[in-house]
């Protein structure tokens, strides 16, 4: 059935969601040399102040539950807005707004835990609430606890996405898929036990870490949220017109990830991470990337994950050490399966 | 050293799957032109075979086709419209993950939902009766689909004595009678059969013997890791070449010739065969696993009123969403492929479905547009 | 068509075990598994439900049916069809059904 109506899969990241904002809310733009606006469909859009670029990005979050084995909404909030600066080379955020949607009826107790939650990642990622807003809803009018919010800083050197060419390494910062799995078992009630846990973290000092270690041979940056590595990999695939093989065997994924992907017949690279960024380096860079991404506790596992080439252009294929096939493209959010 | 160890790992060797690949290409070399051609009937064969990335390497003189082995896929949209419909009376229908998205004749579960209906994704079906329990003046209906390996927990926990606001809706089929259909046509090019690993591991072997004896085709047991794979179709092709159609396990860490005993006792003890009919292939005869008398108390086709609903014998190409020109018949039961349907990957992809085997995770077209049957991606 | 994960019991009570999946625990049920289990076993899960235990012999069995299906072609029928090198990756991998 295609008629004109949002489905839930439009808000699943991958491609469903990049037609929607291509065809509603992007429209022309993009001829300003110091402007990115929404058209780039980067991770934020910024303005060039003097030398430097003013960075600033909007983000929306809805996680049922709210508190889930390794985090609750308020750090994801204040994580995904600073790890999207991040990704666009604004490691300093300067300061974030907060904006609170809340059903009547929602319990004060767990507005405090999240608003806890909110300065203890502030604290982390070295940054501060500056504004907040609060709105209440009647019943049922809205799920819980909605919150949005708005971050800025500056860049000295904006990494953009469209600088992918085929030679490229593929590196991810470290284990795939804990948050999305961590957070469907808890949805589903799956009893998964507490093996799984989100990996909600700030990147913003990781990433200055390798942004100081490899310089301008970092071409590609992109937090693998939702719709995980696999729809960020089809979308710098996409923009850059180029394909991208991965070495199966080379993913870092725990054990717990791993198990509960077998268990609910989920590809851990369909699932959302919520402190994991896709690095794209310069072949010669790999190294230093590497070492740099592993000195940070949040780079820990990172790891050189495939290579982008001149054929297959907008595919991404996995190697499996037996063949080859097209990793899919996140369509809608995952479901756990029985089949 | 150590005491053996169960990993899945050990059945992931590389080494071992490109020996086990050498052997398969010499073995088809001079069926390049007639490729001898293999049946599975498992969604998960197929996933796996996708997986890890086998479809990129199986020689060109093998043929390895998927039968009806997605109970998703096959599920009647009558049974999808009636669980719908029952969202719409107040009551709850929990299922499993795979049929949320699964288009009825109009509507699937997720539209339900989203119409404000209350649907429950459940993992297991205990579950189901744990989320019946807590809401006891609300009565709940587990929408339960699945072959003979998930019919026996459907079985397992009403013998365990649900509470009494839980019902079991059974689209639960049974597969031996759908190999038996697809071994049947006339025109099938289908030289032998892989079962289903884990379907067996319920029923056991031994049932397949009369069936091999009677088609003259080879039926082996199949695992689904990636040796287990090979090995099986190493197996099937040594079998069909020399003529010989008997049964061989090759899964036998978990199959028995006689099956699992207990669960064998508890199917047919809770349920009992009947028509059915099989969404885009036919009506088939004793295919469907209803529950029994005993248990009507349980069962939503009682409380709801909710008859079988049965097809005009066989509906191939009148699957209820289907166009004519689609295809999904002659792909669910292994007479085509689905690059050969018109529709597939343009007017059908996995975000706007014309057939359930594209809407389904286990369904050979979705697969295939995921993951491809794609050679050009060979090394 | 029906996801099945080997796991290892860590624990039983009556028809309740718990069941690691090489990283996460999980409930399985025991009713309608084929044998009885103790701790340390290992059982097949579908959906909540062990479906079988697993001799760990029978692993071991398993794979050294695969190398007799490699070594029997290997004798077999007058054609080479294992190249040597891969004979030798395999008996240096131990292939040979430790």
């Amino acid at each position: 059935m295609s008629d004109d109506r949002i489905k839930m899969a439009h808000g699943a990241g991958g491609s469903l969601m990049r037609d929607l904002i291509g065809d509603v809310f992007v429209r022309g733009g993009g001829d300003d040399p110091d402007v990115v606006g929404p058209e780039a469909m980067e991770d934020g859009g910024a303005v060039r102040v003097g030398d430097r670029w003013l960075v600033t990005t909007a983000d929306a979050h809805v996680v049922a539950p709210a508190f889930f084995p390794g985090g609750d909404i308020g750090r994801l909030a204040v994580c995904g807005t600073v790890n999207d600066l991040a990704m666009m080379g604004a490691t300093a955020p300067l300061g974030l707004t907060i904006t609170v949607v809340v059903e009547e009826g929602y319990g004060r107790d767990d507005l405090r835990r999240i608003q806890a939650s909110i300065d203890a990642a502030c604290a982390e990622a070295g940054t501060r609430v500056l504004a907040g807003d609060t709105k209440v809803m009647g019943k049922g009018e809205v799920d819980g606890v909605v919150l949005s919010s708005a971050g800025f800083g500056f860049a000295d050197r904006l990494v953009r996405d469209r600088g992918m060419r085929a030679g490229d390494r593929v590196i991810i910062t470290g284990s795939i898929g804990d948050h999305g799995l961590a957070v469907m078992s808890a949805r589903h009630d799956l009893g998964l036990g507490d093996q799984l846990q989100s990996d909600v973290a700030p990147l913003n000092t990781l990433v200055a870490r390798l942004m100081e270690a490899v310089g301008d041979d970092l071409v590609g940056l992109k937090d693998a949220t939702r719709g995980g590595v696999s729809a960020v990999l089809h979308e710098l695939a996409d923009k850059n017109g180029a394909g991208v093989v991965l070495d199966d065997v080379a993913l870092p994924i725990s054990d717990a990830a791993r198990a509960a992907g077998e268990l609910l017949g989920v590809d851990p690279l369909v699932v959302a991470n919520e402190g994991k960024a896709v690095v794209i380096v310069r072949p010669g860079a790999v190294e230093a990337a590497l070492a740099a991404l592993r000195a940070d506790p949040l780079g820990r596992d990172a790891a050189a994950i495939g290579e982008v080439i001149a054929d297959h252009a907008g595919r991404v294929i996995v190697d499996t050490g037996f063949g080859r096939r097209l990793l899919a493209e996140p369509r809608g959010e995952p479901l756990p399966r029985i089949c | 050293m150590s005491a053996p160890q169960v990993d899945r790992l050990q059945f992931r060797d590389p080494v071992r799957a490109r020996a086990l690949l050498d052997r398969l290409r010499a073995l088809t070399a001079d069926r390049v032109d007639r490729p001898v051609t293999l049946m599975h009937v498992c969604g998960t064969h197929e996933q796996a075979i996708a997986r890890f990335g086998l479809r990129s390497v199986l020689p060109p003189g093998l043929d390895l086709v998927m039968g009806p082995g997605c109970p998703v896929c096959v599920t009647s949209a009558a049974e999808i419209d009636a669980a719908v419909d029952l969202t719409r009376r107040g009551v709850r229908v929990a299922t499993y993950g795979d049929m949320i998205r699964v288009p009825g004749t109009t509507l699937s579960l997720a539209d339900a939902q989203a119409e404000g209906g209350r649907v429950e994704l459940v993992y297991g079906v205990d579950q189901a009766v744990e989320l019946a329990r807590a809401e006891p003046e609300t009565p709940l209906v587990f929408f339960a689909t699945g072959f003979e390996t998930t019919a026996v927990t459907t079985a397992a926990a009403l013998l365990a004595g649900p509470p009494d606001n839980f019902f079991v809706y059974s689209a639960h089929k049974y597969v031996p009678p759908a190999m038996e259909v697809v071994a049947a046509m006339p025109d099938t090019r289908v030289e032998g059969f892989l079962a289903a690993g884990h379907a067996a591991t319920i029923t056991g072997f031994d049932l397949f013997e009369p069936m091999a004896r009677a088609w003259g085709k080879p039926i082996v047991i199949m695992g689904f890791e990636p040796l287990d794979i090979l090995a099986a179709l190493v197996r099937a092709v040594e079998l069909v070449i020399s003529g010989t159609p008997t049964v061989e396990n090759l899964f036998p860490r978990c199959v028995t010739g006689p099956g699992n005993g207990r669960a064998l006792g508890a199917l047919w003890q809770v349920f009992e065969l009947t028509r059915g009919h099989w969404r885009g292939i036919a009506d088939l005869d004793a295919a469907d696993l209803d529950l029994r008398p005993e248990f009507a108390r349980w069962d939503a086709r009682v409380r709801f009123d909710l008859p079988r609903q049965l097809g005009d014998g066989d509906d191939t190409a009148a699957c209820p969403v289907c166009p004519p020109q689609q295809r999904c018949g002659d792909i669910l039961v292994g007479n085509a492929r689905p690059d050969d349907c018109p529709l597939f990957g343009r007017a059908c992809t996995p975000d706007s479905p014309v057939g359930a085997s594209m809407v389904s995770s286990e369904g050979m077209c979705r697969i295939w547009f995921q993951y491809g049957g794609r050679p050009e991606l060979g090394p | 068509m029906c996801l099945g994960v080997p796991g290892k019991v860590v624990s039983v009570d009556g028809f309740i075990a718990q069941v690691d999946f090489w990283g996460v625990t999980r409930q399985v049920r025991l009713e309608l598994c084929d044998a009885d289990v103790e701790v340390g076993d290992y059982v097949l899960n579908h959906v909540g439900y062990a479906i079988r235990r697993i001799p760990p012999e029978e692993v071991e069995e398993t794979l050294a049916l695969y190398d007799e299906l490699l070594e029997a072609a290997a004798k077999g029928d007058g054609v080479d069809l294992l190249a040597a090198d891969m004979r030798g990756e395999l008996d240096a991998t131990g292939g040979g059904g430790s």
